[in-house]
């Protein structure tokens, strides 16, 4: 029996789960237009390679990838661009960003698809390829997984396959294990493979019988010697890469730390799933499992094409009335969605549409009474109510030294108090106050140097006049002196005569020019 | 008595050496308070401080001939940073000093340029691109807003633009100050 | 709305409710054995306080009904009525009660801003302003001289008058460790002092019991996990020790360690003094030092200082630590514990 280790705190929220599992992934289908944002993984936004009007094939390239860390975008079906620019994406601000709008022909063509055998490919291709396919973590951080595949410094010990979900309500991963258990175990085989790691750790939290099952059938029938799947306690937010690296090798990756340079990486099971697709059927990662629940006559899982709306995604759902929001994640670190008009992203796991009856206003807020209820169920082991009062006062220099850089979002500390303070909330605030000194900080230091360089361009334009103006006087000397020694004697000693002036006229001849 | 003078002298000579050497050997060159107070002012180089740049008002305040608030870009923050440093009380911004004003970037509009250099020559940050009779252009990222080519233009072609917020630069709002709805902007 | 989106639903006033409710069985006991003047006290008290703290919430321009329903100034009253003799005056209690709510808990903020636990400052104010009538404890059942009714006690309180032929002195009585202190100055030894009939089994009589339904109470508020165990145990374990110790260096000059359990406050700070939230620390080693401080402290006071009982003054001066305490001990944060 395997050794699981504990990690701190953690809470037990309902878990809503049963509502969407009782259907399998049904395909969503075409919608009437497709919103592809070139920005929806971590790093830089993708550079667009198609232009308006361009018709394309489902799977052709929208957008390259541009920096070290950015990823491919693609088109999910085929049919023509309607346009390149700003629309409201799913992001907290409602704040707009590029998309590439797709009307579908209705077609859904594919680009002609190779497939590799990632045995006899070397690994640097097969990052390559995964680059240019797309495929980017689909547990909700979106970075871009062929960066994570390259071995570190030390030795991979495990690769860890998180299909944890601890959330309530989500369920895609569940689903996608259940129905597609053998191409995430062979997926996982191939990153195993590609980091040389020892062995691959499943970890699937113990509320989810079935998706085990299909897992370990998986395992076993393709003969993977080194892959385990391993039953977790079910808790909130066991699912969290580092919760889970912690219980099921025991090592703590503390924040900044990178866990592969501890032996250990992490995936999410559909991530491998992708991974697969992308190498063994050359299929860019184009849609993605999504759980839609909540206020809805038929939750389910659909396979969503990326770009799809959210609003016609629901009516497949059947949307029912007094919805009123649109949750893009799960209810506790879940996003709440500026309209329903925006589009699936990568990210998007899981649409829940609240009503009042599911998640009522919370009740109003009272003062923090350091009950330490959120000390207790911090995963981070942090004193959220520190980090609290620091941010409440604004002074975000205290929170960061309180480590608030190590706090993961998880919400459970919001979840427990009692005086109902919106913790996460403050702390989402005090580090965006962060990245914005710091972003200021280095735009303040650019311009010092900018300034400092003005200033030295002015006082060597200066010195060059300066300098251009007394070998002016110099020559010009030199010319009269010249004039005069021409008028007397002797042809020979005008030679002499004549070094004599060249000297003067040019002192520093003899040196090399600055 | 003339042991005790005798030890007195000896032991003047000895810390006296000590302390000469120190001042050779420890010698700082410059002056570290000025950088460290430098290093806290916004770079803007706006002269709204009436020095004519950021670091002369540091060196100003390090001399203790300017007041820590004297700076509007740096925003009350940047005083109460300045008051930590130096171990001084926050002044709130005075009568004479100007109101802090949003963050804008210079513009100018390309029609109306007559390419006369004269904003080139101001800019304290070297961000207008341009040259005699050609076009000139503000480059977006490098402009600190410190207005100082608006004046010179003798076509007032110059306009400041407030920087508007985008996805990257998007701040979560002080959960104090939003209304029950969510963080969206207005 | 952001996330999270849901919650586990408990509330400031489901906590302090069920401190209330944990207060009752030592209540009841206390007046089995003393009389139900008690229960003037704790009634004044809650008017006071309730009234008070609507006064200041007005004042300080906050929402009133929204703070006042959070049963924290209630809580406040009954803890220190709980420490004031019974037939204590009943302007005794209001000026207690009122100065406690107003200026030790609004005038630094409020609820969760206040450095020191209000229940305390108010005893402390009290005993340092007018020493005598907080020495107005009632004997217990059946050993006073005399024993007054209800209605008597009421008068005595609102109306400072006995019923003819009576004096305090035939009513009231020392306390246990007011006993202990005076006794010992006359030179009598410990072991004849314990045999006097203000003492019980372990403690004084019937107090010892009001301190055991305070403990039952305490285990109730341990089950509903409303406080953790760190405070009590560290208090409790720290006052045994050190009494302990001066008992077996020197048993005919110091009390047995299991009385000074029993006697005065110490269950009650314990379990509903010591272990409030928003004056004591919020680190595990933090708790275990600041509730041992006040044990050692509170052992002191009551053997070398010059009140009858430490605890108020114990609390406060580990309420003084508390910041400084926080500082010192926070925990090592995930991933960051070096060595594991």
């Amino acid at each position: 029996m395997r050794k699981l280790y504990h990690f701190n705190g953690g809470v037990h929220p309902p878990t809503h789960k049963a509502e969407s599992t009782q259907l399998p992934i049904r395909h969503a289908g075409l919608p009437s237009r497709l919103v592809v944002p070139l920005h929806q993984h971590a790093g830089s936004t993708a550079k667009p390679t198609v232009r308006v009007g361009d018709r394309i094939l489902k799977g052709q390239l929208f957008g390259m990838p541009e920096g070290s860390v950015s990823s491919a975008v693609h088109a999910p079906t085929s049919g023509t661009v309607e346009a390149i620019d700003m629309q409201v994406v799913a992001h907290p601000s409602g704040l707009p960003d590029l998309c590439v709008t797709l009307i579908p022909d209705g077609r859904d063509e594919w680009l002609p698809r190779t497939s590799t055998q990632y045995l006899a490919t070397p690994p640097e291709e097969l990052r390559l390829m995964l680059r240019l396919a797309g495929v980017v973590g689909l547990g909700g951080a979106v970075f871009p997984s062929d960066l994570k595949l390259r071995p570190g410094k030390h030795k991979v010990k495990t690769l860890v396959l998180n299909g944890a979900e601890c959330e309530p309500y989500i369920t895609c991963d569940d689903m996608l294990m259940r129905e597609r258990a053998d191409e995430i175990v062979r997926g996982a085989e191939m990153m195993r493979h590609m980091l040389e790691a020892d062995e691959v750790l499943i970890g699937i939290e113990d509320n989810k019988p079935e998706a085990i099952a299909a897992m370990q059938k998986a395992v076993s029938e393709n003969h993977f010697s080194k892959m385990e799947v391993i039953a977790v306690p079910t808790i909130y937010p066991g699912g969290g890469a580092k919760q889970l690296i912690r219980v099921l090798t025991g090592i703590e990756v503390a924040a900044g730390v990178r866990s592969l340079d501890l032996g250990v990486q992490c995936f999410n099971v559909a991530t491998a799933y992708s991974a697969h697709r992308a190498i063994e059927h050359g299929e860019p990662l184009i849609s993605r499992i999504v759980t839609v629940t909540g206020n809805v006559q038929h939750a389910q899982n659909f396979e969503v094409l990326i770009g799809t709306p959210v609003n016609e995604l629901v009516a497949l759902a059947g949307a029912k009335p007094g919805t009123n929001g649109h949750i893009m994640g799960g209810p506790m670190m879940g996003v709440p969605l500026p309209s329903s008009q925006v589009a699936v992203t990568k990210a998007t796991n899981c649409i829940i549409e609240s009503s009042l009856a599911l998640f009522p206003p919370p009740p109003p807020e009272l003062p923090c009474i350091r009950c330490t209820r959120c000390v207790e169920v911090c995963p981070a082991e942090l004193q959220p109510q520190d980090l609290y009062w620091f941010a409440k006062a604004k002074n975000v220099g205290k929170a960061q030294e309180h480590h608030l850089f190590d706090c993961i979002e998880c919400g459970a500390c919001s979840y427990v108090c009692p005086s109902n303070i919106p913790l996460v909330q403050y702390y989402r605030f005090a580090k965006s106050e962060i990245w914005a000194n710091e972003r200021e900080k280095d735009a303040a230091n650019i311009a010092r140097e900018r300034h400092e360089f003005h200033l030295l361009r002015i006082e060597r334009d200066k010195q060059d006049k300066a300098e251009k103006l007394a070998q002016k006087e110099r020559a010009a000397l030199a010319a009269k002196a010249a004039a005069q020694a021409g008028k007397s004697a002797d042809a020979a000693s005008i030679d002499v005569l004549r070094a004599q002036v060249r000297e003067i006229a040019h002192p520093d001849a003899g040196l090399t020019k600055e | 008595m003339l042991t005790a003078l005798l030890v007195m002298s000896f032991i003047a000579l000895v810390l006296g050496a000590v302390l000469g050497f120190s001042a050779i050997k420890f010698r700082v060159e410059g002056n570290p308070l000025v950088d460290k107070i430098d290093a806290i002012l916004p770079q803007t180089q706006c002269g709204q401080c009436s020095f004519p740049g950021c670091k002369p008002y540091a060196t100003a305040i390090a001399a203790g001939e300017a007041d820590i608030n004297r700076c509007p870009p740096g925003g009350e923050e940047g005083i109460r940073k300045l008051a930590e440093l130096l171990g001084k009380d926050f002044v709130p911004f005075g009568e004479d000093t100007a109101a802090t004003k949003p963050k804008s970037v210079a513009v100018i509009d390309e029609n109306t340029c007559i390419g006369c250099t004269l904003c080139i020559q101001a800019c304290p940050v070297d961000a207008i691109s341009g040259a005699a009779k050609q076009m000139h252009t503000v480059i977006e990222a490098e402009c600190t807003g410190c207005e100082l080519c608006v004046p010179p233009c003798p076509v007032e072609c110059i306009d400041m633009v407030v920087i508007r917020e985008s996805i990257t630069t998007w701040k979560f709002r002080h959960p104090a100050t939003v209304n029950s709805s969510n963080n969206q902007p207005a | 709305m952001f996330s999270p989106f849901i919650t586990q639903a408990s509330s400031v006033r489901e906590i302090m409710f069920k401190v209330l409710l944990a207060l009752i069985p030592g209540i009841a006991l206390y007046v089995w054995y003393f009389g139900p003047a008690i229960l003037v006290s704790i009634t004044l008290a809650s008017i006071t306080a309730l009234a008070t703290e609507a006064a200041m919430l007005k004042l300080r321009r906050r929402p009133v009904m929204h703070f006042l329903s959070d049963n924290s100034a209630l809580l406040t009253a009954w803890l220190l009525a709980l420490s004031i003799p019974p037939l204590a005056p009943w302007w005794l209690v209001v000026v207690g009660t009122l100065f406690a709510i107003s200026i030790s808990k609004h005038l630094y903020g409020g609820l969760g801003s206040n450095p020191f636990n209000p229940a305390m400052v108010g005893y402390a104010v009290l005993i340092i302003s007018f020493p005598v009538y907080m020495t107005h404890w009632i004997s217990p059942q059946g050993l006073g001289q005399l024993h007054l009714g209800f209605i008597e006690q009421l008068k005595f309180i609102f109306f400072g008058q006995f019923p003819a032929g009576v004096t305090l002195d035939a009513v009231s009585m020392a306390t246990p460790l007011d006993t202990i202190k005076t006794q010992l100055h006359s030179a009598h030894p410990m072991s004849d002092i314990m045999q006097m009939p203000i003492f019980g089994y372990l403690a004084g009589h019937g107090s010892e019991m009001v301190a055991l339904g305070f403990v039952i109470g305490g285990i109730y508020l341990l089950l509903n996990r409303i406080i953790s165990w760190h405070l009590p145990v560290a208090f409790l374990l720290t006052l045994f020790a050190t009494a302990g110790i001066f008992y077996l260096v020197d048993p005919a000059h110091y009390a047995p360690p299991l009385f000074h359990w029993f006697s005065g406050a110490a269950m009650l700070g314990a379990f509903f003094i010591l272990t409030d939230p928003v004056t004591s620390p919020t680190t595990i080693r933090g708790k275990f030092i600041f509730a041992a401080g006040a044990g050692f402290l509170t052992y002191i006071i009551r053997v070398f200082g010059g009140f009858p009982d430490g605890i108020a003054f114990a609390t406060l001066l580990m309420n003084i630590c508390v910041p400084l305490i926080d500082i010192y001990t926070q925990p090592k944060v995930f991933g960051k514990k070096g060595g594991k």
